[in-house]
């Protein structure tokens, strides 16, 4: 008998006995708000009023003419309060936390989104907040750190491991463990233990629940292709949801290939890494052949992960998405080009995804459209792309 | 099964009111050579049973104390062929001074089993008369993934109940084999000044379905602790405190060692 929260071989809760009750406890109060007309409307009131949604569903005309082929549309999670989608996921994380009466949230971060995102939702909600972040990421994005302590969490810099978004979870899990009748950690992907990769997926569902209704309302027809970045692969989650039941829709998901898929400065989890049992669940992991979990590399640290959520892990399995690579360089002329061309400074993570649509544009009629998630802004990223072009500019 | 390592972890607790004392330390931390030296000065100071770590990469149950020295351990280079190594080198040892074999139990994580193949791992460790296994991140829900294999070696894949179980308690112990681990206090293993005081309870609960032996660890460290904890169980488990001596000591920690778990043996056994 496989145990809770599979997606075929994928998933499970391989944590330790201390949190099995705490999941048990949280997958029950979250099935009994799912079903509760007073909190989908609080939860709808807040991403309307407050977060900003629906997102826009914009045509990139520019974009389309200059690569030839399919429409090319852009899911505008950008434009959302905090510049990313992550906001969708925390706020209902922490709407959930609030009604099971915790009044402490903690999270990790990797570069910074989830943890701000957090840290927003926590201030406006009147909740504790403490945010995981490895001590690198603490340097590169020191901005972030100053703006959740703005919003009045509290940023532990993890000083183990490799020093970055692994860690970060690592820490805040340890966190969990010692604390968590007043706590509930907001993971920030779909990952980890169930029930955390259905309530995130859940959340981020609105980004492809919308964006079909946009794309029927536009063009009459489901789009040929989705493309979104993955790390942990929430944005795309959120991207395919909606999409998995309509078998005429491909579904692409791009990982962070670094350096490339031959070296060892890579994040792509699909193209290199092999199965094993990691932060809570079973899927495809970099990893030694010993299962030491691998150092990883991108330029972007929010994909800057060694892992994937198990339900991409089992779309993987049955060929009903397909995940591609997208090294440093491609992500960054992506970031360039769409700046240039469509006057959107996107995150170095949903450049990854534009990158690989000016690859495959092409292969498409223009009666076909693509739809792109932009999961998030660019502002964060200015310094970092500048830097790897040659110019000396820190924030 | 191989008759020397024959009831290795029974023979632990077997005598009628003998309180086990179980120290813990990561293999290869902070050479294969220590370990094995390490081993047998615990052996030598009257352990009852030795947990060794196998060192992984993300060790998320446990202190930062142990992860730096998983961390440590890897950096040397260390691997699970690496572990069993060290396990054969101390029973060749132990053999050859007429040492009647100590029990030994691992501490590791899914992710390094199901790597070296679950089959080869539990065959390797019954070799060896490593007679349990501990994996923190493989809570009831989820111990299928190894048991048979376990179960086909003879080596007792441990449950663990944590003062969070409430409800869980008796369903677990209803199928615990080898030992109970009981969790002593909220949260992973490590040093802390309060120790849980539902125990007593948890103990009894487990005692109404099983006579399975139950372990106290995570948090203990002094001698006052451990005899608390003997007293409402058949044993303590101190995980950090060794670990944080070889962090001190080096490659020269067998002398702190050997007076720690010999004071820790004789705090357990006046109970």
């Amino acid at each position: 008998m496989m145990s809770k929260g599979r997606y075929g071989i994928h998933g499970g809760q391989y944590v330790s006995e201390t949190l099995m009750n705490e999941l048990i406890r949280l997958e029950e109060c979250y099935e009994q708000y799912k079903k509760d007309p007073e909190f989908q409307r609080e939860l709808q009131t807040l991403l309307d009023e407050y977060a900003g949604r629906p997102s826009l569903l914009y045509y990139a005309e520019k974009m389309t003419r200059d690569l030839g082929g399919a429409k090319i549309y852009l899911k505008r999670e950008d434009l959302n309060h905090t510049g990313s989608h992550k906001i969708n996921n925390v706020l209902g994380q922490a709407l959930l936390a609030k009604k099971m009466g915790k009044t402490r949230i903690i999270a990790e971060t990797g570069a910074g989104q989830h943890g701000v995102a957090t840290a927003t939702a926590a201030a406006l909600l009147g909740m504790e907040c403490e945010i995981f972040m490895g001590e690198e990421d603490t340097v590169r994005q020191a901005l972030n750190v100053y703006r959740m302590e703005l919003l009045g969490a509290k940023v532990h810099p993890v000083t183990s491991g490799t020093c970055t978004l692994k860690d970060a979870v690592n820490a805040c899990m340890r966190e969990w463990n010692g604390r968590v009748e007043d706590t509930l950690y907001v993971l920030g992907s779909v990952m980890g233990p169930h029930p955390f990769p259905m309530i995130v997926r859940d959340f981020q569902s609105v980004i492809s629940r919308e964006a079909r209704a946009q794309i029927l309302e536009k063009e009459g027809r489901l789009p040929a292709a989705v493309v979104a970045c993955v790390g942990g692969g929430s944005n795309s989650m959120g991207m395919f949801y909606n999409f998995i039941g309509d078998k005429e829709v491909e579904l692409i998901g791009c990982e962070a290939a670094g350096k490339g898929v031959d070296t060892a400065l890579t994040a792509a989890t699909i193209a290199t890494g092999s199965l094993g049992i990691f932060h809570g669940m079973k899927s495809y992991f970099c990893q030694d052949e010993y299962g030491q979990i691998a150092p990883v590399y991108s330029i972007s640290a929010g994909l800057d992960y060694p892992g994937i959520g198990p339900e991409h892990a089992h779309l993987h399995d049955i060929g009903r998405a397909r995940y591609v690579p997208v090294t440093d360089d491609e992500a960054v002329d992506a970031f360039e080009y769409i700046a240039r061309t469509e006057g959107i400074i996107c995150a170095v993570e949903s450049a990854h995804a534009v990158a690989h649509v000016r690859k495959i544009a092409d292969n498409y009629r223009p009666d076909q459209s693509i739809i792109v998630c932009l999961s998030g802004r660019g502002d964060k990223d200015v310094a970092a792309i500048a830097r790897y072009r040659g110019v000396d500019i820190h924030e | 099964m191989n008759k020397e390592y024959e009831n290795n972890i029974g023979r632990a607790f077997q005598t009628l009111n003998h309180k086990a004392f179980i120290p813990f330390l990561t293999a290869g931390d902070p050479t294969p050579g220590c370990t094995v030296e390490y081993i047998l000065e615990m052996d030598r100071a009257g352990a009852d049973l030795i947990e060794i770590g196998i060192p992984f990469s993300d060790p998320t149950a446990e202190s930062v104390e142990i992860q730096d020295a998983n961390i440590r351990a890897l950096e040397g280079g260390i691997n699970t062929d690496g572990v069993f190594d060290i396990v054969r080198r101390v029973r060749v040892l132990a053999r050859e001074s007429g040492k009647a074999p100590v029990p030994l139990a691992f501490m590791t994580y899914a992710n390094p089993v199901l790597h070296y193949g679950c089959e080869p791992f539990f065959a390797r460790c019954e070799e060896l008369g490593v007679g349990a296994v501990i994996v923190p991140n493989l809570p009831y829900e989820e111990k299928q993934e190894l048991e048979g294999a376990a179960d086909a070696h003879h080596v007792a894949l441990i449950s663990m109940i944590a003062s969070t179980s409430r409800d869980r308690i008796q369903m677990i112990a209803r199928e615990a084999k080898g030992f109970i681990y009981v969790v002593s206090s909220t949260g992973v293993t490590g040093v802390r000044g309060g120790i849980d005081t539902s125990l007593e309870s948890i103990v009894k609960s487990i005692r109404e379905v099983t006579d399975v032996p139950c372990v106290v660890g995570f948090g203990i460290h002094t001698p006052d602790q451990a005899r608390q904890m003997a007293r409402i169980s058949d044993g303590v488990i101190v995980d950090s405190a060794i670990v944080k001596l070889i962090a001190r000591d080096g490659e020269q920690a067998a002398p702190a060692i050997y007076e720690y778990v010999k004071n820790m043996k004789a705090a357990v056994a006046s109970v």
